[in-house]
C-alpha cells in the first residue's frame, strides 16, 4: 500500500512528490476548509438551515489529493464526499453554498438536495443520486475526449459501495475495451451506510477488481494527501499520454454518519471510530509540514481562523438569497417546452403565481430519515 | 422510381445524417461488421469507420451510460438497443440520467442522446422480442418518443431527432420493417416536426387513433368497416411524447366516437392518457364511451402471437361497439 507520509508526520524524502511549498500549503487549506464546511453543513442541518448533509470528515485527503492532479481542460465526477474536488477546480465556496441552500444563485435552480455537486463552468457534472450511475458518463467523456484527439482526462470517483452496483462494472468494461482516458478513484471509507466492505464484496481488495477489466489497480493510504496526490498524477498522466485508465483504491475511513439522517453508533464501535480519529490525515499533514518547516503552530491557528471567518460570512451572504421562482420548476425538461408541460404551467402561475406555496418543511426523525 | 422499406430507410438516414455531421456516432450490439440483427445499420462501419460505428459490449447500461458521457462532451450518438426487451438493464441510464440531465444541472448538462428500438409483436419472438411498452418512456418527463408507421414518417421523424438537441426514444415497428415500401422525399431538409399526427383517413362516424405497426391493421379494419357502412377517421400519432391532442379532439368533435387501438397492454397503456386527455377537454362532443383496445393484459405469448395482437376483426368489433352506442 502506497504511503508517503507515516502516521507520525515523518517521511521518506525518495518517494515524496514533486511539489512546491507553495502547492503544499494551497492542499493543506483546502483540506482545513473541506473540515470546516463538514461543520458547518452538519450545524446548518441541524439547525433546520438546511434540508439534508453528508460529511466527509476524514476523507479530505482523498478529495484534495486526487483532483489536485487535474488541470483546467479535464473533466471531474466527484462523488457526494467530495466538496474538496470542486474547490480545488476553482469553485468558489459560495456556490458550494448555493447547492447546499437550493436557492436561486445556484446553477441547478435548486433542483438537487445538498451535496449533489454540480458546476458546470469547471467541467463538474451534476451528479445524481442513484449509486454508480454516473460511472459510465465518465467513460463516455473520455471517449470523446479521445475521438477528438483531445488530451484530457476524466477523473471519476466513487465509494466502495459502489463497486457492487452493474454500472460499475459496465464501466469498467468499457473503460478497458475502448482504452479511455478515465481515472476510477475509490474512497474506501470502509462503509456503505452500515454495510462494511467486508460485507460488500468478497474480492480480497477493490484494487484486484481492475485486473479482470484488463487495467491497473493500486491501493494507497488514503489518509496521506501525498500517496493520494502521487498515485493519481500517475495515473493521470498514464491516460493523458493514452495508456488507458486506472483504479485507484484510497483506504480512508469516514468518521462521521453516512449522512444527517444516520445514528452511525447502531452499527459501529466507538473504538473503532477513535482509531481512526488518531489517523486523522489533516493532523498528519500538518505534522509533516512543521517538520519540514514550512508551517508554524501560530501560522496554522491562524489559516483556521481566517477560513472560520470566510465560511461565516458566506454562510451569511448566501442566505439572503431568495428560494428560486417558481416558474423554474418548469423550464429545463426539454429544449423547449412541450404544449402539455406549458399548459400545467401557465394555470399554475395564473392561480398562484412566482410565489406559489412553500408548504411546511419536513420533520425528520432524528437519525433516520 | 426506387422504393425504400422502413429499415433501409434508417440505414439511409443514419448514413446521411452522419455525412452532414461529423459528431453523430452509433454505438450498439453487433452494429459494425454484423450491421445489426434487423441490418439496419449495414454498411455503416465500413463507410464511417470503427470510431464511430461501435460495437459494444452485451450492456445496454453501458452503451446508453457512455452515450451520455459522449453527449455531454460534444457527440451526438445514437444507440441502437437490438430489441426494446432488452432495454432494462439501462432502464436507470434513462430514466435516473438521460430524461433528468438536463434538469438537475439547470439546463446547463443536457444530453442528446437518441435511442433506436425494435419494438412490437408479430415476429414470432415471444415474451422477449415482442413488447410494445412505449409508455414506461412517456411517463418520465425530459424524454421524447417517436414511433413511425411508414418509411417517409422513419425518415422525417428521424431526422427531427438527430438534429434537435433532446433525448428521443425512437421506437421502430420491427414487424413492418419490410413490408411498407415507399418513394422517399429527395429533399435533405425534409423533416416532420414531433407533436404532429396525421390523418390517414377522413371519416365522419368513428375516430380510430394508433400509431406504430398497428396502424397498418387498423387500416384492415377501417376497410372492413366501410363495408359496413361506418365511416372511420384513422389517425397516426407518430410522436407520443409530445401527443397531437388537437387532432384527435378536432376528430373528436366531428365524430363523437372514438376507438384507441394499441399493441400495448390496455391497463395503464397510452391509450388511457389519450382518452383521459378527451375526457378532459372534450366529453360534451362525446356521444359513446371511448373504446381501448390494446394487447391483453397478460405478457406477450409465442404460439399465440396473433391471437394476443389486436386483429382487424377485434378492431372492427370495437369500431362497432362505438358506432352503435
Ligand atoms: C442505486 C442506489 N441504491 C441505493 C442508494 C442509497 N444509498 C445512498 S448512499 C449509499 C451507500 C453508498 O456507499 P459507498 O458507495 O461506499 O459511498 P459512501 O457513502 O461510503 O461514500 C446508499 C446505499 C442509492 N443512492 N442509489
Amino acid at each position: 500500500m502506497l504511503q508517503v507520509i507515516r502516521a507520525d508526520g515523518d517521511f521518506d524524502p525518495k518517494v515524496e512528490p514533486d511539489l512546491s511549498h507553495e502547492d503544499l500549503l494551497k492542499m493543506h487549506r483546502y483540506m482545513l476548509t473541506v473540515r470546516r464546511l463538514n461543520e458547518k453543513g452538519m450545524s446548518l442541518q441541524r439547525q433546520g438551515r438546511i434540508g439534508f448533509f453528508m460529511e466527509s470528515t476524514g476523507q479530505e485527503a482523498c478529495q484534495i489529493g486526487m483532483s489536485y492532479t487535474l488541470t483546467p481542460i479535464d473533466w471531474a465526477f466527484p462523488s457526494y464526499r467530495d466538496p474538496g474536488t470542486c474547490l480545488v477546480r476553482g469553485v468558489p465556496l459560495s456556490a458550494l453554498f448555493d447547492q447546499m441552500m437550493g436557492n436561486s444563485a445556484d446553477e441547478a435552480k435548486g433542483r438537487q438536495m445538498p451535496v449533489h455537486w454540480g458546476f458546470s463552468k469547471w467541467k463538474i457534472v451534476s451528479l445524481s443520486s442513484p449509486i454508480a450511475a454516473k460511472l459510465p458518463h465518465a467513460v463516455g467523456v473520455a471517449y470523446a475526449a479521445k475521438f477528438r484527439g483531445e488530451k484530457s482526462v476524466v477523473l471519476a470517483s466513487l465509494g466502495e459501495g459502489a463497486t457492487s452496483q452493474g454500472e460499475f462494472h459496465a464501466a469498467m468494461n468499457f473503460a478497458g475495451v475502448y482504452k479511455t482516458p478515465v481515472v476510477f478513484f475509490c474512497e474506501n471509507n470502509q462503509y456503505a451506510i452500515s454495510l462494511p466492505t467486508r460485507r460488500q464484496t468478497a474480492s480480497e481488495s477493490i484494487a484486484i477488481k481492475a485486473e479482470a477489466y484488463g487495467f491497473e489497480g493500486v491501493q494507497i493510504d488514503g489518509n496521506d494527501i501525498l500517496a493520494v496526490y502521487k498515485a493519481t498524477k500517475s495515473a493521470v498522466d498514464k491516460a493523458r499520454s493514452g495508456g488507458g485508465p486506472s483504479l485507484i483504491e484510497a483506504i480512508t475511513y469516514r468518521i462521521g454518519g453516512h449522512s444527517t439522517s444516520d445514528d452511525a453508533s447502531v452499527y459501529r464501535s466507538a473504538e473503532e471510530v477513535e482509531l481512526w480519529k488518531r489517523r486523522d490525515p489533516i493532523t498528519r499533514f500538518t505534522a509533516y509540514l512543521m517538520k519540514k518547516g514550512i508551517i508554524s503552530d501560530q501560522e496554522n491557528k491562524k489559516f483556521i481562523e481566517q477560513i472560520d471567518a470566510e465560511m461565516s460570512a458566506v454562510v451569511k451572504e448566501r442566505e439572503k438569497i431568495p428560494p428560486p421562482a417558481a416558474s423554474t420548476l418548469f423550464t429545463d425538461v426539454y429544449s423547449e417546452m412541450p404544449w402539455h408541460l406549458r399548459e400545467e404551467a401557465e394555470e399554475f402561475m395564473r392561480d398562484e403565481g412566482e410565489n406559489g406555496p412553500q408548504g411546511e418543511a419536513y420533520e425528520k426523525e432524528p437519525g433516520s430519515f | 422510381m426506387t422504393t425504400s422499406n422502413i429499415v433501409q430507410t434508417v440505414n439511409e438516414t443514419l448514413r446521411t445524417e452522419m455525412r452532414r455531421n461529423g459528431n453523430v456516432v452509433l454505438l450498439g450490439e453487433d452494429i459494425g461488421k454484423d450491421g445489426g440483427v434487423f441490418r439496419a445499420t449495414a454498411g455503416l462501419q465500413n463507410e464511417f469507420g470503427q470510431q464511430r460505428v461501435i460495437d459494444t459490449p452485451i450492456a445496454e447500461e453501458g452503451i446508453i451510460g457512455m452515450a451520455i458521457g459522449m453527449a455531454m462532451n460534444g457527440l451526438e450518438p445514437v444507440v441502437e438497443i437490438q430489441f426494446l426487451d432488452f432495454i432494462y438493464p439501462g432502464f436507470n441510464q434513462i430514466v435516473s440520467e438521460l430524461a433528468k440531465l438536463r434538469y438537475r444541472s439547470g439546463g446547463h448538462f443536457p444530453a442528446h442522446v437518441v435511442i433506436r428500438a425494435p419494438s412490437g409483436g408479430g415476429i414470432r419472438g415471444g415474451l422477449y422480442h415482442s413488447q410494445s411498452t412505449e409508455a414506461y418512456f412517456t411517463h418520465t418527463p425530459g424524454l421524447f418518443v417517436a414511433t413511425p408507421s411508414t418509411p417517409t414518417d422513419t425518415m422525417g421523424l428521424m431526422r427531427t431527432a438527430m438534429r434537435g438537441s433532446d433525448p428521443v426514444m425512437f421506437l421502430e415497428p420491427k414487424r413492418i420493417y419490410r413490408t411498407v415500401k415507399e418513394e422517399l422525399p429527395a429533399d435533405e431538409e425534409f423533416t416532420i416536426p414531433f407533436g404532429k399526427a396525421k390523418v390517414l383517413k377522413e371519416g365522419t362516424g368513428v375516430t380510430l387513433v394508433s400509431w406504430g405497426a398497428m396502424v397498418h391493421t387498423c387500416k384492415a379494419a377501417v376497410e372492413l368497416a366501410s363495408k359496413e357502412n361506418v365511416s372511420v377517421e384513422l389517425i397516426d400519432m407518430r410522436t407520443l411524447m409530445p401527443f397531437d391532442i388537437e387532432t384527435i379532439l378536432a376528430s373528436v368533435r366531428k365524430t363523437g366516437r372514438v376507438v384507441i387501438a394499441h399493441e400495448a397492454t390496455k391497463v395503464s397503456g397510452f391509450g388511457g392518457e389519450i382518452a383521459a386527455q378527451i375526457a378532459e377537454r372534450a366529453i360534451d362532443s362525446l356521444q359513446a364511451p371511448i373504446v381501448r383496445l390494446g394487447g391483453f393484459d397478460a405478457p406477450f405469448p409465442y404460439a399465440l402471437e396473433n391471437t394476443y395482437l389486436p386483429s382487424p376483426e377485434r378492431i372492427l368489433r370495437a369500431i362497432r361497439k362505438a358506432a352503435s352506442y
